[in-house]
């Protein structure tokens, strides 16, 4: 839940669910993914840690580009073939995930780790009835009959809310909405009770009424069953709704982290004020939106010192050389800016002139 | 600097004799293949994507055209720019009835940005060779002019001379919509129609496109319509607001007003169900439940009624039309209990 490698479980009291167990589900650490590509090794990833509490929902936040689906795919070990792991660890309940070869892995995906994607037509089998690939994860993991299997299927089609499961059971997924089909991933996702789902944008390809109805039928799933969530998405209000804490990912690194409320309202890291001043919000019509100059970095040669600095109206001579790594900040939150509080100026300079 | 070469139209009149673009009981239907499939199914074999639309703009202002994905708003969009054919209705433009074959002079007045800027522009033509090409069928300005026009063009949209001999795969997402902008802004239109132009890119650069489309408002009196189905993007750019559900506008009012006091049951879901940054989320019902009806199977009566939470055996029977607020006449509303005691939200 805290952003930084190694520090315990900090500052949980602002999160909305309490938390079940203690120790970390899911811890990430140092993690660095790089990619071959014809013009040179793409550092997608480039030194990544976070934990995730049981029950939780943590939200990444990032543009395209920084970094955020890779890692949750390094998580699951589902990489694109060029890509690979050079070096960190994926713990899941005390033991790490990195070294594991794929028919180890098999055994976790589904029963322990599971995960919905952002288009769900591509993602089902698209000649195999939707009853059956809900079935298939219980069949083949908890050891249960056929017929156990059909019944289980029927259950979560019922409890992620499709009509008339019986007749729906042996539709495929063509015939269903784009709404219907996300609610058959997640039904998938859930069927073998695992203890962590990676969620990769998966409202984006949605319309709003249907995004709203699947966030909140993930929010009730997330605390009936006690699953944790990792939500990977570029839309910071589906993160306000969602999770609990978030990390903010630029450039293949971390570069602030803590509750959402706190992140969110009060920035400590000026690409997250960014982000925020440059987002339309519904509540706050603003006279002009401010965007973020230029763009963002080349993975291939990021800048030195902090990535963010070619960007950075804050940015200063140090900011030039010095790579920032994530510090600690109160309240369970970090920041990797060297001039953090500049944001905090920025805010009530803000505040003030309102 | 682009005042010369780009002259503003002419100052809105103080009171609007006529709006610049019209549409009447505009219908936009697409056959669908298979006969006999069609009919196993009991389902219509035409596809009414826009049906029976009357629309007006106002010259210089900006509307905005939100729904959700196939209520119709692109089709609407596309054939008033030309784009597909009319099955029923008229499109009249600057006092005139559009034909169904535009003149070049006619095309030129009403141009779009489209949604994706990666499919939308030729890959095989340098941005110069682009703006030249249109600048020289239009007739746009003396053939000494183009290389120019073209640089002042680019100006406008914020881009250097040094995009001219590049080619749309050299730019960012952001930068080529840009250029698709200023190929827009090429034939000097009076109408603008923009279909969703920042969803397809980064969060951090949807704010300097939408930016530059205001300054461009505010800079040449370009009349605009926005396709969005963002509305935080629609209250920040807009100043009146359609609501498109199933074919059919069902709700048009000033923005705030919109926002402040909708009217219609589907657009109170609608802004309830925009995730905030201000609020944390709950797991109550949603705003709407279930999905919007396929177009080829519209409900009888009121096409929202099947997701309506005030829906009544009337609304199966009456097709609630279009109607105007008898207290506010810039506000209307497709409801049959819209701007009574009965369609308010219930206390609590």
């Amino acid at each position: 839940m805290t952003g930084a490698a190694g520090t315990g479980a900090v500052g949980t009291a602002s999160a909305g669910i309490p938390p079940a167990g203690t120790g970390p589900m899911l811890e990430v650490r140092d993690l660095h993914v790089q990619i071959a590509s014809r013009r040179g090794l793409v550092r997608a990833v480039d030194g990544v840690s976070f934990e995730v509490v049981k029950g939780d929902a943590l939200g990444i936040v990032g543009e395209s580009g920084s970094g955020k689906s890779m890692t949750l795919r390094a998580i699951l070990g589902v990489l694109p073939p060029e890509a690979r792991i050079t070096s960190g660890q994926v713990i899941l309940d005390g033991q790490d995930l990195v070294p594991l070869r794929q028919s180890d892995l098999n055994r976790i995906r589904g029963p322990r780790i599971s995960m919905i994607f952002q288009e769900p037509m591509s993602a089902l089998n698209p000649v195999m009835r939707v009853g059956s690939q809900i079935a298939e994860g219980p069949l083949i993991h908890l050891g249960i009959g056929r017929a156990k299997a059909a019944e289980r299927a029927l259950e979560l089609m019922r409890r992620v809310g499709i009509p008339d499961p019986e007749r729906r059971y042996r539709a495929y997924p063509h015939e269903f909405s784009g709404g219907m089909r996300q609610r058959v991933m997640i039904a998938i996702a859930l069927a073998c009770e695992p203890e962590i789902i990676l969620c990769d944008e998966p409202t984006t390809a949605l319309d709003v009424t249907i995004q709203d109805q699947i966030l909140r039928l993930l929010a009730t799933l997330c605390r009936e069953t006690g699953v944790s969530l990792v939500f990977v998405t570029h839309d910071l209000p589906v993160v306000a709704q969602v999770c609990q804490q978030v990390a903010v990912m630029y450039g293949g690194r971390l570069v602030e982290s803590g509750p959402v409320r706190e992140v969110l309202h009060d920035p400590r890291h000026p690409y997250t004020l960014g982000l925020v001043r440059s987002a339309p919000d519904f509540d706050n019509v603003r006279e002009s939106l401010v965007p973020i100059p230029g763009s963002p970095p080349s993975l291939i040669s990021p800048p030195e010192g902090c990535r963010f600095h070619p960007r950075c109206k804050f940015a200063e001579e140090d900011c030039l050389v010095t790579e920032p790594p994530l510090r600690l900040l109160p309240g369970g939150r970090a920041t990797a800016c060297l001039h953090h509080e500049r944001c905090i100026e920025a805010i009530e300079a803000e505040r003030a002139a309102q | 600097m682009t005042a010369a070469a780009l002259p503003a139209p002419a100052a809105p009149p103080a009171r609007e004799p006529e709006p610049l673009l019209s549409a009447t009981d505009l219908t936009v239907t697409f056959g669908l293949g298979s006969s006999i499939a069609a009919r196993l199914r009991h389902e219509a074999r035409v596809l009414r994507a826009v049906d029976g639309v009357d629309l007006e703009i106002r010259r210089g202002e900006a509307l905005a055209l939100v729904g959700e994905s196939g209520s119709g708003k692109s089709t609407l969009a596309r054939a008033l720019t030309g784009l597909v054919p009319l099955a029923k209705g008229e499109i009249r433009f600057d006092g005139r009835v559009l034909p169904a074959r535009r003149k070049h002079s006619d095309q030129r007045r009403i141009q779009m940005v489209f949604q994706d800027p990666y499919s939308s522009l030729n890959p095989r033509l340098t941005v110069g060779s682009m703006l030249a090409e249109l600048l020289r069928v239009h007739h746009v300005v003396p053939r000494s002019e183009v290389g120019s026009f073209s640089r002042e063009l680019l100006g406008l949209v914020g881009l250097g001379e040094d995009a001219l001999p590049a080619y749309p795969r050299q730019f960012s997402g952001g930068q080529r919509q840009r250029v698709a902008i200023a190929r827009a802004l090429a034939l000097r239109p009076d109408i603008l129609l923009a279909d969703e132009p920042v969803s397809a890119l980064d969060v951090s650069v949807q704010a300097t496109i939408l930016n530059l489309l205001r300054d461009l408002r505010a800079e040449l009196g370009l009349t605009l319509m926005l396709i969005s189905h963002n509305l935080a993007v629609v209250r920040h750019l807009c100043d009146r607001v359609a609501v498109m559900y199933l074919g059919r506008i069902i709700e048009v009012a000033p923005t705030e007003t919109l926002f402040s006091n909708p009217q219609h049951p589907y657009t109170r879901g609608l802004l309830a169900a925009i995730p905030k940054l201000s609020t944390a989320g709950d797991e109550g019902a949603p705003a709407i439940a279930g999905d919007p009806p396929s177009p080829l199977r519209i409900p009888a009566g009121c096409r929202f009624r099947t997701r309506c939470p005030i829906a009544e055996a009337r609304c199966e029977q009456e097709d609630p039309a279009l109607r105007i607020s008898a207290d506010d006449s810039s506000h209307s509303a497709a409801c049959h209990f819209a701007f009574s005691a009965a369609g308010a939200p219930a206390a609590g």
